[in-house]
């Protein structure tokens, strides 16, 4: 089979539900969560390439490396919000955190 | 003067009763007192004035136009005939005589303005059904002494058997009022009309008809007149209705002598011979009112022969003297029913008054087992009971004359020999009966009263003194009508002045000739009931005099010993009415509580509805779980239901393209 969009679209949209079930099955680490919110984005990323080189359009291009400016601070972030947040309570289990529950 | 009569009483009820707690007991009884003294001096001119008059009148009074209902038109009018004459004196000389009685026995009392305006309410109530003209104002005023004896017999409502007894009498006596109330309908349904006058003048054109009720036909007058008649049964403790009698004694005896042997309990008797043009009608209904009149005549004696307690003897002596009353009634003979309803007010008061001097001279002990050698310290009361037990019993000599009782209990028994019908029969042979075991009775109360070695306690028995004399006038006055009542009026009731006196008060059949016949009694049948009342007199004397120790013996024996204690628990009707009525009354009540309302309504409506949405939003809430990934992987999942919609060919209908242009050009 020729390796063509479809096949990019198709690692990306795996990468993307990856990251999704990543985040909610969850139970034990929170920097899973962080990771699972990278993997997501770049899932994105892959899909805004590819379709920049099939188009030709530099904009996808350009429009992804915007995004992984912000994916980067926003993990640094989330990072500083986790270790604050260890720091207050001791763990990172997802299973804790539940100080909303009514 | 007649308004005076029935609203004399009212106002004074209505003074005593709002503003006794400012005017004082004494006032209050002196109010009422003097009210009652002018009413009654009122009904005696009026007695005069109508009944011993000679043309014939039948004053009717309108007071007000009550109501207005399609056919239905009544007025409110005082009605007074030679018949509502003989009630308004009988009405208010003893309840005149009761109010004076009431400031002596209840002296120490510390509601004594309710007392006297509960009395005084009472006696406008009974005059309200005696003045009426038409079948609602009787209801009126028959429903107002229920109402009253109700409050009266429950005037010590701290006492839970006082409570008790005066539900039971107000319960029982609706039984007999739904009787009398259906007995109305039907009335107003054949006759559209609920005036007296109107329906008796039309009562002989409906003499023969049906009436479809409870599924048969059945002959309309005679259905009428027994549910009329069951009102009676009711008012006037009739055989099956007459459970609250005795309990009725938990009022005070004023309560007694007025309400439960004079007035009230005559209601019944009164409204049968008011009624007179439409019991003349009905055979069949003339001879159950018969039929229950003796029974009851001889069931009350029974039981009274076994009774401890002063005032349930002389409480069944009056229910005892009723059945003869209605004997009477239904054999046709109206007026000797009557005229003994007269003078058994006189002696019967008398008697339950006298027995109150006894209880109030004992403290109130009312046992007579623990009475007994009290004429010498209470003579006057003595000789006044004296006097009222002669009454009674009909002391008098057959061709000659004799006292009250006399007159009006012999007439009744040679009317129901002379009714030469079976049932008339069967009522004369209980009725002589009765009297022999009524003789017994009463010299037995007399007897273990008064005579005899005292088995009182010494120190009550030290301290029995003689009423004051506010309450011995009371009983002079009664006496004197107790002895002299039947000789004055024996011809206007019952002999030659007959027509003269009732004019057209009382009505007769054309097949009712039974005054002709009562005058050819056979001479057994004259003399019949004074023999008796001799016997009973010896047995007593016997029993309770020369021989004490020999009733409790003869009590003991096997199988007397069970008809002693038949007897004592009144023929066990209490006990049988319990099982029958009271017992599934409460089973239904308490169903319908627990069940119906508890469990169905509450359950369904307030209880349910919050216990359904408690139970719902325990379930929501498990939603909310507070973990934040759970939150968001929810808003993914709805961003992606939304996308597919929109992807769909279905969604397109909507026309994204043009919406999402439309909007981000705007800008």
């Amino acid at each position: 089979m020729t390796i063509g969009l479809s096949s990019y679209l198709a690692v990306a949209a795996v990468l993307f539900t990856i990251g999704v079930i990543g985040i909610f099955l969850n139970r034990k680490n929170v920097i899973v969560i962080l990771m699972s919110v990278e993997l997501m984005l770049l899932a994105v990323n892959l899909n805004l390439v590819a379709f920049s080189a099939h188009l030709g359009d530099l904009t996808g291009q350009v429009f992804a490396l915007i995004i992984l400016t912000v994916a980067a601070a926003e993990a640094a972030i989330g990072l500083a919000i986790l270790v604050t947040y260890y720091r207050n309570r001791g763990s990172i289990a997802v299973e804790d955190i539940n100080m909303m529950k009514g | 003067m007649y308004q005076a009569i029935l609203f004399l009483p009212l106002l004074g009820a209505l003074i005593a009763g709002l503003f006794g707690r400012v005017l004082g007991p004494r006032p209050s009884e002196l109010v009422t007192c003097a009210f009652m003294v002018v009413a009654a001096v009122l009904s005696w001119i009026a007695f005069s004035d109508i009944a011993l008059a000679h043309e014939a009148a039948t004053i009717k009074i309108p007071i007000l136009h009550w109501l207005t209902s399609g056919d239905l038109d009544v007025t409110w009018s005082i009605r007074v005939d030679p018949l509502t004459a003989v009630m308004l004196v009988v009405v208010n000389t003893v309840s005149c005589l009761v109010h004076i009685y009431s400031i002596g026995y209840m002296h120490e009392d510390p509601h004594r303005p309710r007392f006297f305006a509960y009395l005084s309410l009472f006696t406008f109530a009974m005059l309200a059904l005696v003045t009426s003209d038409t079948f609602l104002q009787m209801f009126f005023g028959w429903e107002g002494v229920g109402l009253m004896s109700y409050l009266l017999i429950g005037f010590w409502y701290e006492k839970p058997s006082a409570n008790a007894a005066a539900m039971k009498a107000f319960i029982v006596n609706r039984v007999g009022d739904f009787g009398f109330a259906l007995g109305i309908f039907g009335v107003f349904l054949v006759f559209r009309s609920l005036d007296f006058d109107t329906v008796f003048a039309a009562a002989k054109n409906v003499s023969g008809q049906q009436i479809h009720f409870l599924g048969g036909d059945f002959d309309t007058m005679t259905v009428l007149c027994l549910l009329l008649f069951m009102g009676a049964m009711g008012k006037s403790a009739q055989f099956l209705l007459h459970t609250w009698l005795p309990d009725a004694m938990e009022g005070p005896t004023p309560v007694s002598a007025l309400i439960h042997a004079a007035t009230m309990v005559t209601a019944g008797v009164f409204m049968v011979a008011r009624l007179s043009p439409l019991f003349e009608q009905s055979q069949t209904a003339l001879y159950y009112v018969t039929l229950i009149g003796a029974t009851t005549a001889f069931f009350a004696a029974t039981v009274g022969l076994v009774q401890n307690d002063i005032k349930r003897v002389i409480a069944y002596s009056t229910c005892s003297q009723l059945g003869y009353m209605f004997a009477a009634l239904g054999v046709g003979a109206y007026g000797a029913g009557i005229f003994h309803l007269f003078t058994h007010a006189f002696f019967k008061a008398l008697l339950f008054l006298g027995a109150g001097s006894v209880i109030h001279a004992m403290h109130h002990e009312q046992d007579m087992r623990k009475m007994g050698g009290l004429s010498g310290k209470i003579p006057w009361t003595w000789a006044m009971m004296l006097i009222g037990t002669l009454a009674l019993t009909g002391l008098g000599i057959p061709g000659i004359g004799g006292l009250a009782g006399f007159y009006s209990k012999d007439a009744i028994v040679e009317a129901t020999f002379a009714a030469h019908t079976p049932i008339g029969r069967y009522a004369y042979y209980l009725l002589i009966a009765a009297a022999f075991m009524t003789s017994f009775y009463s010299w037995r109360l007399m007897f273990m009263t008064f005579h005899g070695k005292t088995r009182a306690d010494h120190d009550t028995y030290d301290h029995a003194h003689e009423s004051p004399w506010v309450m011995l006038a009371p009983l002079v006055v009664l006496a004197l009508g107790a002895v002299a009542a039947g000789a004055l009026f024996h011809n206007f009731f019952i002999g030659e002045g007959y027509e003269e006196f009732w004019k057209a008060a009382l009505f007769n059949g054309p097949d009712n000739h039974i005054r002709v016949d009562m005058e050819h009694s056979p001479v057994i049948v004259s003399w019949a009931p004074t023999l008796a009342m001799v016997g009973g007199f010896a047995l007593s004397w016997y029993f309770y005099i020369a021989n004490p120790a020999l009733p409790e013996k003869i009590a003991n024996l096997p199988v007397i010993h069970d008809i002693y204690l038949f007897l004592l628990n009144k023929w066990y009707f209490d006990q049988l009415y319990h099982y029958i009525f009271v017992r599934p009354a409460h089973w239904l009540g308490r169903m319908l509580w627990k069940k119906g309302d508890g469990a169905i309504i509450d359950g369904l409506g307030p209880d349910g509805l919050a216990a359904t949405v408690g139970g719902l939003t325990r379930d929501i809430v498990k939603l909310q779980s507070g973990f934040v990934y759970q939150y968001a992987f929810v808003m993914l999942i709805g961003v992606t239901l939304i996308a597919t919609v929109f992807a769909l060919p279905a969604g397109y209908r909507l026309d994204v393209q043009d919406v999402l242009t439309h909007w981000f050009s705007k800008g």
